[in-house]
């Protein structure tokens, strides 16, 4: 019948074989397996599926022949369109699984961004310098198991000089180019030093005294490259039994080099101040400052004043001690290289933002 | 102090080829730091020869001037030019344009060769001028930068020089010299003198000292000088005010010899004029010795000379031609005329040396180092004398001082000394320390010998004498510093060397690391840098119209500051009660300077001048203050709370390709501050506020639970960002950090987390506009109880579909029990509860 269906159909019906003609079979599935295989996409692919899969594909039509043929027939041709069938279900998943990574991977392409282009959404923040600077000069002292003392700006007189041992008429007081507080008689000033916490910390505190003190400090200086009105000091004391110059080395080297690296050491020569006996001035060898290995001016240092420590209620015959005191602006003008104090403290973004969190 | 080195080498083996270089390198080792080097020769470069002027043809000009062409011989007659080069004539005679009148043919003056080099770089060239060329220059002393006098030439023998034709102008002028400048500490007052550091150089190349003092032969006094009597009425500290005071007469001197260029040279060096023969020898001589000297013209001296404190309403004029009003603690050089000095500081006009003087009085006088420091002070006038006398001046050396002044005066000027002596006073008692044999080693932890010991004492100058377990050493008369033990370690170690110091790192008891406020400050500033924002620093002197605005009192309330005394700019010469003065002035700064986003925070002291303000009373030295005194000198400090600030300009992140940027507004200032909070544990309330400097309706006070104030947040008064010229919606925060550090929890307690299901459900609540939102969730909070685990305001609005004056705010609420699961009705219930709640407070209408 089918074939009289087929001869019925068209002319040229004639000439094409029977589906379930093995080579007509053969070529359906070569055919198929072409189109499969050219499909360039998804698209293209679903279409070859249907046209040589569909119901009307010749392999549905094939398949369908089956049915009507005689029973004895039915296996041979089973044989013949079945694995044809199976060969092109394989050869589409396979194709199919091909052109998803593909198509999948073309998404990715076609997101692709320039990252160069990325936008800052997120502003940065910084912390001053300076700050930065302190906390680390202070962690290196409380590592050696010292502590941190601050306090007030604004002083009395007799915290400031007094306690000091600097006498009320004495040159050295004039040295110190002193903000006073208004009225007079109140002998209130702005700290000159940081001093006046070492007093507190004595006061205050029992011997032994390991105490390091940074904070701001005043002088009448005006602003220039070099000079600032308000700046930052660290000080160090050390009360103790029998506490020796060479303890006030060994400790200056060793925050040196905490500071500046294995290789740096430090010279002390003869100075005078009036709260320490003896008095020395402090220099850095800075293996890695501009211009060449150096000394550097760091400070001044000696063995506290006996006066000093009698207006602390210590006992000088029983307790000694030593201490020192740096300026936190210069140590980072020269460790970091910071050629003009007015980028420290003008407030200047760029300054903070340069050094983020870092120093 | 400037030293110059031919002057050093007479007392001191300093080296021929040494520099000032040289010499500072080696007194930086005993304590005097360099400071600088003063070399004439850097910048006066020869040929500059002494020339004869041979003959000046007045030559007038058609500009009014009128020239001299001279003929200069520079090489003496029959000598051949030495000399080769652009415009150096072989006949040795110089054709010199000059321009001065002041010569005459015969003259001996200092010409300058071609190729020779004058200060300021000017170089000496044949050049045509005046239709001649002129091969050099006759020179004066400002151009070879040995004087102020462009008033004509120099003209040699008006230095009573005659040298010979041809000579090295340079080595004539005494040039060849060099000083060393350096810094001497306050208690070295020693060190101001040739004397002092002669010593020190000896000291610090352990060569020989050879003491100029002891040079000097002191004339046997055939009986009392001129009279004078020694009468403090009133001594400052116990110790009268003159305690020694040694007059010389020299009589019949020159008043027209001229100074002596050697002695011109080294004043120069040593950064002193030169004014007249008799004045340079008194600096001469005190810059030798350290001894300042004053010497008066003995026929203006009218009776004895007292040396009193100044009476009430007396004046004097000083010799800068001023009449200064006197304070009763004046110490005074006085005759029957009254005063003729203030002591050690200033002499009298009336009584000082002048051109015509002939008969000279001197005074070596040793006066208290207090009251010279008041007078000085109170009269404001430094002075090479003043600053010797106020640090300390040897007792001994006066007489030795005026023996050189006598000698320099016969010598040079031609006078003729009395051979009476006036040496006035009491000597005080040598300072006597008693230093125990270990003590050197104990203090400065080199085992120093006893030789080291010893030795280093004596060099000083100090007597030693050891007993069994230490030294009795007396201290030398011009080291008033060394008082006790320690000042002797100093010695000991400075002279030894501090570089002989070794290293020992001494261990520190358990320490407790960091306080808590100290860390609780490190985490805030930290977030806040994490937060995006810049820390910045900035002056705390500010306007008393910044402190108006910017202060926290109270409305009503009168605000006050503490004002400097001694501001560097009157302006600014209050200390700040709030950190946002400085903080926008640095905000203004980087916006000017291109920056406009900004979000820029401080942390800063304030200053709060409550209660009373210092003490009147400061306690002595060296002593520990009685409590009550040490409490008095604490309560007298004004009250110092650190405030944390932050500003916020523009936007919150730079404009950018796929991005665009948030601008800051008054919330963000808010966020900070809750960030702050949030970061110490701190629960922040916050409510509607109103503070001057801030926008009427979009400022927040911010406060603690318990109701205390901690601070505001928002946007800044338009009207006071246009008179700032800062960009609009500036918003900024002002925050007293000590409050937030003291109200943080010690302990934070930890909460029971329930895992049952959450239950939420969201509420719209119509109130009126101007109900704060926060207000009623903290009803709603309230009101739902227990279950409510969280509450969150998500929306608010007003406009289409609420009535005018009201608005709608939607909340979210998310219930949970502890123990078991919720209900749906369980939770409408607790917000049924909650939305009664505010309906009641707040008349709110569930929308």
């Amino acid at each position: 019948m089918s074939e009289t269906t087929l001869g019925t159909e068209t002319p040229q019906a004639a000439a094409v074989p029977h589906p379930l003609d093995e080579a007509a079979v053969g070529a359906a599935v070569e055919q198929a397996l072409a189109a499969i295989a050219a499909a360039a996409n998804l698209e293209e692919l679903k279409a070859a599926r249907i046209a040589h899969t569909g119901e009307k594909s010749p392999l549905s039509l094939a398949n369908r022949e089956i049915g009507k043929l005689a029973k004895e027939e039915k296996a041979a041709a089973g044989k013949l369109v079945g694995p044809a069938r199976g060969r092109l279900n394989k050869a589409l998943a396979s194709r199919t699984e091909e052109l998803e990574a593909e198509r999948d991977a073309q998404i990715l392409v076609d997101e692709a961004v320039d990252v160069t282009a990325a936008p800052r959404r997120r502003r940065a923040g910084a912390r001053h310098p300076l700050s930065i600077l302190q906390e680390r000069v202070s962690d290196i002292f409380v590592g050696m198991g010292w502590e941190i003392a601050e306090g007030p700006e604004v002083e009395s007189e007799w915290f400031n000089f007094d306690a000091l041992n600097f006498k009320p008429d004495h040159p050295a007081r004039e040295m110190q180019d002193t903000f006073f507080v208004e009225p007079p008689e109140a002998h209130l000033l702005m700290r000159t030093h940081t001093s006046p916490v070492q007093v507190r910390s004595m006061l205050e505190r029992e011997v032994p005294i390991y105490v390091l003190c940074p904070g701001k400090v005043f002088r009448t200086d005006e602003l220039d490259a070099t000079h600032t009105p308000v700046f930052h000091q660290f000080e160090g004391l050390a009360i103790d039994k029998g506490l020796s110059m060479a303890d006030l080395r060994g400790t200056l080297e060793h925050f040196a080099r905490q500071m500046f690296g294995a290789d740096a050491s430090i010279r002390l020569r003869p100075n005078f101040f009036p709260f320490t006996e003896p008095s020395a001035e402090l220099d850095i060898w800075h293996p890695g400052a501009k211009g060449g290995p150096q000394w550097i001016e760091w400070g001044g240092c000696g063995m506290v004043h006996p006066n000093v420590l009698r207006a602390a209620g210590i006992d000088p015959e029983v307790y000694s001690g030593f201490a020192f005191g740096m300026g936190i602006e210069r140590t980072l003008m020269f460790r970091n290289e910071v050629g003009d104090m007015h980028d420290m403290i003008e407030g200047d973004v760029r300054f903070s933002e340069h050094f983020g969190m870092e120093i | 102090m400037r030293i110059p080195l031919s002057w050093l080498r007479e007392y001191a083996q300093v080296p021929a080829e040494a520099t000032a270089e040289d010499v500072m390198a080696e007194l930086v080792k005993v304590g005097l730091e360099e400071e600088d080097v003063h070399r004439p020769l850097d910048e006066l470069k020869g040929p500059v020869v002494v020339g004869q002027v041979l003959s000046a043809e007045k030559e007038p000009q058609s500009n009014g001037k009128t020239i001299n062409w001279c003929q200069v011989r520079v090489v003496p007659e029959g000598q051949e030019q030495t000399l080769t080069g652009d415009g150096i004539d072989p006949s040795g005679v110089q054709g010199v344009v000059c321009g001065a009148h002041n010569f005459e043919p015969g003259d001996k003056v200092v010409v300058t060769l071609p190729g020779a080099v004058l200060p300021g770089d000017f170089r000496i060239t044949p050049r045509k001028t005046y239709g001649h060329v002129s091969a050099g220059m006759i020179a004066s002393v400002r151009e070879l930068g040995i004087g102020d006098d462009h008033d004509g030439i120099l003209v040699l023998g008006t230095l009573g020089l005659d040298p010979e034709i041809g000579a090295d102008a340079l080595e004539v002028l005494s040039l060849y010299d060099e000083a060393a400048e350096i810094n001497v500490t306050p208690d070295r007052s020693y060190c101001f003198s040739i004397r002092g550091v002669a010593r020190e150089f000896a000291h610090a190349t352990g060569t020989q000292f050879k003491d100029p003092a002891a040079a000097v032969a002191v004339d046997a006094s055939t009986g009392p000088g001129y009279p004078v009597r020694l009468e403090d009425q009133a001594p400052i500290y116990g110790k009268p005010g003159c305690d020694r005071f040694v007059a010389r007469t020299v009589r019949g001197v020159d008043p027209t010899r001229p100074t002596p260029t050697w002695m011109a040279s080294r004043l120069r060096l040593a950064g002193i004029r030169s004014i007249s023969l008799v004045v340079d020898i008194s600096n001469y001589v005190m810059l030798e010795l350290g001894q300042p000297l004053h010497f008066y013209d003995l026929d203006r001296l009218q009776g004895d000379i007292v040396v009193r404190r100044a009476n009430a309403g007396e004046t004097l004029r000083t010799l800068d031609d001023k009449v200064r009003k006197l304070d009763p603690e004046d110490l005074l050089i006085t005759d029957a005329s009254g005063a003729i000095g203030i002591a050690g500081v200033m002499g009298g006009a009336a009584t000082e040396v002048s051109d015509s003087t002939v008969n000279v009085l001197i005074e070596a006088a040793h006066f208290e180092e207090v009251s010279i420091s008041r007078s000085r002070r109170r009269h404001k006038l430094p002075s090479e004398a003043s600053k010797r006398f106020e640090r300390g001046v040897d007792w001994q050396v006066a007489d030795e001082a005026a023996q050189r002044a006598v000698d320099l005066l016969t010598e040079l000027a031609g006078g003729t000394a009395d051979t009476t002596v006036t040496d006035a006073g009491q000597e005080p008692a040598a300072v006597v320390i008693d230093l125990p044999a270990g003590f050197p080693a104990e203090r400065i932890g080199i085992d120093f010998t006893e030789e080291q010991i010893t030795v280093a004492l004596t060099d000083l100058g100090a007597e030693v004498e050891k007993y069994d377990g230490g030294y009795k050493v007396t201290a030398p008369s011009w080291r008033q510093d060394l008082e006790i033990k320690e000042d002797l370690v100093e010695e000991i170690a400075r002279l030894v060397g501090y570089d002989q110091i070794p290293a020992t790192l001494p261990v520190a008891p358990p320490g407790r690391g960091l306080t808590r406020v100290q860390q609780q400050r490190r985490r805030v500033m930290q977030a806040l840098a994490d937060a995006g924002l810049t820390e910045v620093l900035s002056y705390p002197f500010v306007t008393k119209a910044a402190n108006d605005t910017f202060g926290a009192a109270a409305d009503g309330e009168e605000r006050s500051a503490l004002k400097l005394a001694n501001p560097l700019s009157d302006e600014h010469g209050y200390l700040r009660t709030s950190v946002l003065p400085g903080l926008l002035e640095t905000a203004r700064r980087n916006h000017s300077r291109g920056f406009r986003d900004l979000a820029l925070y401080e942390a800063g002291l304030v200053f709060l001048p409550n209660g009373r303000l210092g003490s009147a009373e400061i306690p002595p030295l060296g002593v520990r203050p009685s409590e009550e005194v040490l409490d008095e000198l604490y309560s007298g400090i004004p009250e110092q709370p650190l405030h944390l600030a932050a500003v916020f300009m523009g936007h919150d992140s730079p404009a950018g390709a796929n991005h665009t940027p948030r601008p800051w507004d008054w919330a963000d200032a808010l966020d900070a501050a809750r960030l702050v909070g949030d970061v110490l544990g701190v629960e922040l309330v916050v409510e509607q506020g109103s503070h001057q400097a801030f926008h009427p309706g979009r400022t927040a006070r911010i406060s603690l639970r318990n109701g205390q104030s901690v601070g505001y947040a928002g946007e800044l008064h338009p009207k006071l960002l246009a008179a700032q010229d800062l960009p609009e919606r500036t918003a900024a925060l002002e925050l007293n950090a000590d409050v937030l550090f003291e109200a943080a929890p010690d302990v934070i307690v930890a909460k029971h987390l329930s895992t049952y299901p959450v239950a939420t459900q969201d509420v719209a609540l119509v109130v009126d506009a101007d109900t704060a939102a926060e207000a009623v969730r903290e009803t709603l909070r309230e009101g739902a109880g227990g279950l409510l685990e969280d509450i969150a305001l998500f929306d608010v609005y007003a406009g289409t579909g609420i009535e005018d004056g009201k608005k709608s705010l939607a909340f979210g609420l998310r219930f949970r029990a502890d123990d078991r699961t919720l209900t749906a009705d369980e939770a409408s219930e607790a917000r049924a509860a909650a939305v009664a709640l505010a309906a009641e407070r707040f008349g709110a209408v569930q929308r």
